[in-house]
């Protein structure tokens, strides 16, 4: 027993730790799933088609099974039931059109670089030289591959991309803010605008994107234990272990799934993927080790891609620009099946288009479409940076028709502070939000009227050189989900995380949670929270996480969940733990447990020194050789929490592009942003989260696009061609913070891992479409390519479509090369 | 097979290999290096980048048969033996140059190199001088941070 | 991804190379820096049985005074190019284009005889190549020829080197006192040129005495602009004297169209590079 510590000089919550995982990191002592090497492993390459669509007549393995080293060569028929099938989680209305989707199909592949034979040899080189003798002859067939023809193709007698669902059509889904009993008539409110108001009717493209996680994705798997292991880089090792024990018929207590270091996922990694499948289904057969590491090719070619929507939008506002109604029409292009979120993607995004903004009436509808390109599925921000994107483009495109400036018109619609809690047009009650205050703060940091004069100037001199401003004051949802809201829109399970917090003899801490990291740093951001509420030294605090064996039950990370949700179930476990130590430090101290107060991490008896660190406790238990009668000798303690609602972060972007108006080229000026994203836990790792998921964002405004030629054949297939930003393409950004706590939550948190990409896609576009605005153009469909942006200038349209080729820079010539 | 003898981190070391494995899958498979890693097939992302005779190279764009006799250095050799992180290890980490670390290698390997060719950069000579190394994390925003501070020209990370 | 299996030889000699050449032919790729090679390699876009590696040539690399004339063995890295005062004091067009290619870790590996034998339309250094003069010096079982710029590059990644030939240097004629700029158009830093312009200029006072136009990805080769050179010798330095050379600069070009740009908006692009590049190179941009 010892006199009171004093408490901890400095909180840990909003303290800039350094993070605990970068030691390992940067000095290359890491667990890639590619780096794991087991006794007798066996290596997998992959036969995929190079047909968008096509029946497969036959596949002849036989040259391939006389290749060197090669133990075997298996099809999607010779692995039978065993390969499983890949899942959709979220039928998202009851009638879903679903397409089988076999890991590898036996019959027909509906997508270029579907799997269609798997090679197993001694060495990756010597599997990818049997896969090259592997033939397969193909019966091409038609490929549909346009998201506006697919869509009509069930009348119109087009191209299905799965002939026998009679439809490309796989759902639609709809919410009308009159029939929800939320808002009112949007077909009222835009006769009315049409009548005498203003109506913005547009069309926008959302363009496909691919995640582009740095680690291309890689699976081991072992069969050799009592537990089937499964290595995988994998966002969701929860949801794979469930998916792998639901198709296989594998029980689900003898699989076990670890994903190690992971090396980015954006989303990308949100998958139960064929590969993952293919070897889990080979190892079990051959009963040998095997390991699959994809090639970038292969990983931008089969990884899911995001986004890829058209967007049939009708805005209604008053002359004055206040505005009736929104009304969203979208076709959201699913590629060749349903993935596991899939068309839930742009549901996600339903209850957004209105944003911060006081629509009385609100309609959405989507129709999700199949094509024979690669599935779609969640890609940061899922859903809700096409909503934003929309609504923060035509509110830009509102206040062009009034005449005011972009933040006025915002400002005029927005919700004002004091009106939180705040219930939506979508029906979402927004729990908390300072929208004047995060804009104020980002015109101070932008210097904004200054900015607006050097444009007037520039305008007035003809420069050629034009400035540009882009607004974007966004808000989304986040923290999925609550489990009932879920249930309410058919998702195939629910949205609560899962802590434990293990109190070991020596007084350090392993805490365990459900929430999977790649990258995120939740082993520090973590480690604070424990370390504050239970009053122990932050490097005392061990996080574990990604391995079903340690972490039984979770649902991993995705939708900028892990902190609102996971962090929540790590405070009720803590709150455990304090409450079970309690009567323990009571018998000990011999007070009542009523007179004992918990601070800093030790009981004290009130009004006396007397006090017993929470360490202590934990050494007594482990004694347990004076404990309170009946008390079970354990500290340990866990929770599962389960959110009522979601919560909002929102911020003002505010962008400034110069437009090079004789190339169209844009260069970044200034970016500053003041996101209010609630309580801050690390401010260092926040940044970096903002940083990050701005180059995201701003990448999809101006650089990236994955584009098929007519043949379904992907040509944006590498790095060469699919453009991700380098360092000498961004620039350094200014952020800040204004602060609502969330009230959803008890450490008042808000998500933060979206935010940076949701935002900032429609400042870029605005500031690019502001900076030629004068010059005739309201629209630059993405990515604002020069010659997007010089086409826009020159004849006045949102610069036409992208032409599909790509050169070769890498020749299949004879001659040449050195 | 080809016999070929370099030193690694400081290491001697000798095999047998197939003139077609690259550096890289040298260094991952056959001495256990998996500190370097591999992010693409087309030398863009730059993520394999080790030293090569005292200059960065991309370590997935050279054949180990051609590394013979000579002396490279991975992120594995790049602390002092004693543990002690070379100052750019310590910017990154002050600065929150990284997040999920898969490109981290790379681009301390190409800081190294950048930083002795021009010890005190502008933050243009910076970005450019990273051009060739692909981040889907950071914005490159701390890492450009990290590469001042290593620099000496910063106070560390902005938050 | 990894290469198809080969076969591998490293001479330390031309005449070793030419015999491993000679006895392996049709079946042999020849390495230099191998920055092109091996990612054709690796996404196994060809397999070569044998790949002949001459970067144990010694004599194949460095730069070196010849006269008129500089020497650059073909074997230089970009960096060592790029960095050599040589360069600088005597072609400063290459060294200008140079800092623009690709990225540092390449530059270290790659070799400027290499990246020229490519023949990619889209490479850095063909258009200075040719804005200079330069001569390709080749060296077969008959023994050296030279060839000229303009008949070098024959098309798409096609020169006129033999295949029994290697290139073992350029030799570029001095241009000492000559202002230069090369002006690469990107939309993504690591890319390859949209379009390229790389200039040179000879300034008499404020009068462009003579000029040195060559174009990047304007054609299935690097091309020369033979008509804007003419149109701005004797010219003003100014802004509206070049722009009006500049605008000749397409004429005659036949720009690929692909997901960067439509060969008309190349054109145009060509045009403002043109311009853009020839006032840097006259210390007026």
């Amino acid at each position: 027993m010892t006199a009171t510590q004093e408490p901890a000089a400095q909180a840990e919550i909003g303290r800039d730790r350094r993070r605990k995982e970068d030691q390992r990191l940067i000095t290359g002592r890491t667990r890639w799933t590619d780096n794991i090497t087991l006794p007798g492993m066996l290596h997998l390459a992959m036969v995929r088609s190079p047909f968008a669509h096509a029946r497969i007549t036959s596949i002849d393995t036989s040259a391939a099974k006389a290749g060197r080293n090669v133990v075997t060569v298996l099809t999607g028929a010779d692995l039978g039931e065993a390969q499983g099938a890949c899942i959709n989680a979220w039928p998202v209305v009851e009638d879903q059109v679903t397409p089988d989707h076999l890991p590898m199909p036996t019959d027909r592949v509906a997508f270029a670089g579907e799997t269609v034979a798997v090679v197993v040899a001694r060495s990756a080189a010597e599997a990818r030289d049997a896969a090259e003798l592997v033939e397969v002859d193909y019966e091409e067939l038609p490929a549909a591959l346009d998201l506006k023809e697919a869509a009509a193709a069930h009348e119109s007698g087009g191209t299905l991309a799965h002939p026998d669902l009679g439809t490309n059509v796989t759902a639609v889904w709809r919410f009308d803010s009159a029939e929800a009993g939320t808002g009112g008539d949007v077909e009222a409110a835009i006769a009315e605008a049409r009548d005498s108001g203003i109506l913005i009717e547009r069309e926008y493209r959302q363009q496909r994107l691919i995640p582009a996680f740095m680690e291309p994705r890689s699976v081991v798997v072992d069969p050799t234990g009592e537990q089937i292991t499964i290595w995988s880089a994998t966002q969701i090792p929860h949801i794979l272990r469930f998916a792998l024990a639901a198709t296989t018929g594998v029980p689900e207590s003898k699989i076990r799934v670890i994903a190690p270091d992971v090396g980015g996922g954006f989303g990308g990694k949100l998958q139960q993927t064929p590969e993952e499948m293919i070897a889990f289904a080979v190892a079990r057969r051959l009963g040998k080790p095997v390991k699959f590491t994809e090639t970038r090719s292969e990983s931008l070619l089969t990884a899911h891609h995001g986004r890829d929507q058209w967007q049939r939008l009708t805005l209604a506002a008053t002359k004055e620009g206040t505005v009736t109604g929104l009304k969203v029409d979208l076709l959201a292009d699913l590629g060749a099946y349903v993935a596991i979120v899939g068309g839930g993607v742009p549901v996600l995004g339903a209850f957004m288009f209105n944003a911060i903004y006081k629509f009385p009436a609100y309609q959405f509808q989507t129709t999700n479409v199949l094509t024979n390109k690669a599935w779609t599925d969640a890609y940061r921000g899922a859903g809700r940076p096409e909503a934003t994107y929309a609504i923060e483009r035509l509110m830009d495109e509102l206040a062009a028709e009034v005449g005011v400036d972009p933040l006025e018109i915002r400002e005029r619609n927005w919700i004002n502070h004091e009106e939180f809690p705040f219930t939506t047009v979508a029906g979402l009650e927004y729990d908390s939000g300072n929208y004047e205050a995060a804009t104020a703060r980002a015109k101070e940091m932008f210097g904004y009227d200054a900015l607006r004069a050097e444009q007037a100037e520039r305008r007035a001199r003809g420069d050629k050189v034009q400035l540009g401003l882009g607004v974007s004051t966004f808000t989304e949802m986040c923290g999925l989900a609550p489990s009932r809201v879920l249930g309410s829109l058919n998702y195939g399970a629910g949205g609560w995380e899962h802590a434990e917090v293990r109190m070991l003899a020596t007084g350090t801490v392993e805490v365990v949670t459900g929430a999977s990291a790649h990258g995120q740093g939740h082993e520090t951001a973590f480690s604070q929270i424990v370390a504050d509420r239970l009053g122990v030294p932050f490097e005392d605090v061990e996080i574990l996480h990604g391995d079903t064996q340690i972490s039984h039950k979770g649902l991993d990370t995705y939708g900028s969940r892990s902190l609102v949700v996971g962090g929540e179930a790590l405070v009720r476990a803590v709150d455990k733990v304090i409450e079970k130590a309690r009567p323990v430090a009571a018998h000990l101290l011999e007070a009542s447990a009523d007179d004992l107060e918990f601070s800093g991490g030790s009981f004290t008896v009130k009004g006396t020194d007397q006090g017993m660190a929470i360490q202590e406790i934990a050494t007594a238990v482990f004694a347990a050789h004076n404990l309170p009668d009946g008390m079970e000798p354990s500290l340990d303690s866990e929770a599962t929490y389960d959110p009522v609602n979601f919560n909002y972060p929102h911020g003002t972007h505010l962008c400034a592009v110069e437009v090079d108006t004789e190339t169209g080229q844009v260069k970044l000026r200034k970016y500053v942003c003041c996101d209010d994203i609630g309580v801050v836990i690390n401010p260092l790792i926040v940044a970096g989260q903002v940083h990050g998921g701005l180059v995201q964002g701003i990448a999809q405004a101006l650089w990236e696009e994955a584009i098929y030629d007519e043949n379904g054949t992907l040509v944006t297939g590498s790095f060469v061609d699919y453009l991700l930003p380098t360092a000498a393409d961004t620039i350094t950004f200014e952020i800040d913070h204004t602060t609502s706590p969330s009230t959803t939550n008890s450490l008042g948190t808000k998500g933060v891992g979206e935010a940076g990409t949701i935002a900032s896609t429609p400042a870029v576009v605005n500031a690019v479409v502001d900076a030629v605005r004068h010059l005739g153009v309201n629209d630059i469909t993405m990515p604002c390519t020069p010659e997007r942006v010089w086409r826009a200038i020159n004849d006045g349209s949102s610069g036409g479509e992208t032409t599909e080729a790509a050169m070769p820079h890498f020749d299949e010539t004879e001659g040449g090369v050195q | 097979m080809a016999r070929i003898n370099l030193t690694v981190d400081g290491s001697q070391v000798s095999d047998d290999v197939e003139p077609r494995m690259l550096l890289v899958q040298y260094l991952r498979e056959q001495l256990g290096k998996t500190g370097t890693v591999i992010g693409c097939d087309t030398s863009n992302c730059g993520a394999c980048t080790v030293h090569l005779d005292g200059t960065s190279v991309k370590s997935c764009n050279v054949l180990a048969v051609q590394a013979d006799g000579a002396e490279v250095t991975t992120i594995e050799g790049l602390a002092a033996e004693d543990g002690t992180l070379h100052p750019v290890q310590e910017a990154f980490r002050e600065c929150h140059g990284l997040q999920c670390g898969f490109c981290t290698p790379g681009m301390i390997m190409q800081t190294v190199d950048l930083l002795k060719d021009n010890p005190d950069p502008s933050e243009e000579a910076i970005r450019l001088g990273l051009e060739g190394n692909l981040c889907r994390c950071t914005g490159y925003h701390n890492i450009v941070r990290a590469v001042q501070h290593a620099a000496g020209t910063t106070e560390g990370a902005s938050a | 991804m990894i290469p198809a299996a080969f076969e591998y030889v490293a001479p330390t000699s031309v005449e070793e190379a030419l015999a491993a050449l000679a006895e392996h032919g049709d079946d042999a790729k020849i390495i230099a820096g191998g920055q092109s090679l091996l990612p054709v390699l690796r996404m196994r876009l060809n397999a070569p049985e044998w790949v002949i590696d001459l970067g144990r040539i010694d004599s194949l690399r460095g730069v070196r005074d010849g006269g008129d004339h500089l020497v650059i063995g073909a074997m230089t890295t970009h960096h060592d190019v790029g960095r050599d005062p040589l360069v600088h004091e005597h072609a400063l067009l290459i060294s200008k284009a140079i800092t623009h290619l690709a990225d540092a870790q390449v530059r270290h590996r790659g070799t400027f005889g290499g990246a020229l034998a490519h023949a990619d339309p889209a490479g850095d250094l063909g258009a200075p190549a040719l804005a200079l003069g330069s001569t390709f010096v080749v060296q077969g079982p008959g023994g050296t020829r030279e060839i000229p710029g303009a008949d070098f590059f024959v098309d798409l990644f096609e020169t006129a080197i033999s295949d029994d030939e290697i290139l073992t240097e350029v030799r570029v004629p001095k241009h000492d006192g000559w202002g230069a700029s090369y002006e690469k158009f990107v939309r993504i830093a690591h890319q390859w040129p949209i379009v390229a312009v790389a200039a040179t200029v000879r300034l008499e006072g404020d009068t462009i005495a003579e000029a040195r136009v060559g174009l990047t990805n304007m054609g299935s080769t690097p091309l020369r602009a033979h008509a804007v050179e003419e149109a701005l010798a004797g010219r003003p330095a100014t802004e509206d004297a070049v722009a009006g050379a500049a605008a000749l600069v397409a004429d005659g070009t036949n720009p690929p169209s692909d997901l960067n740009g439509d060969a008309d908006y190349r054109r145009h692009i060509a045009t403002v590079m043109t311009r853009r590049a020839v006032l840097a190179a006259a210390g007026r941009g």
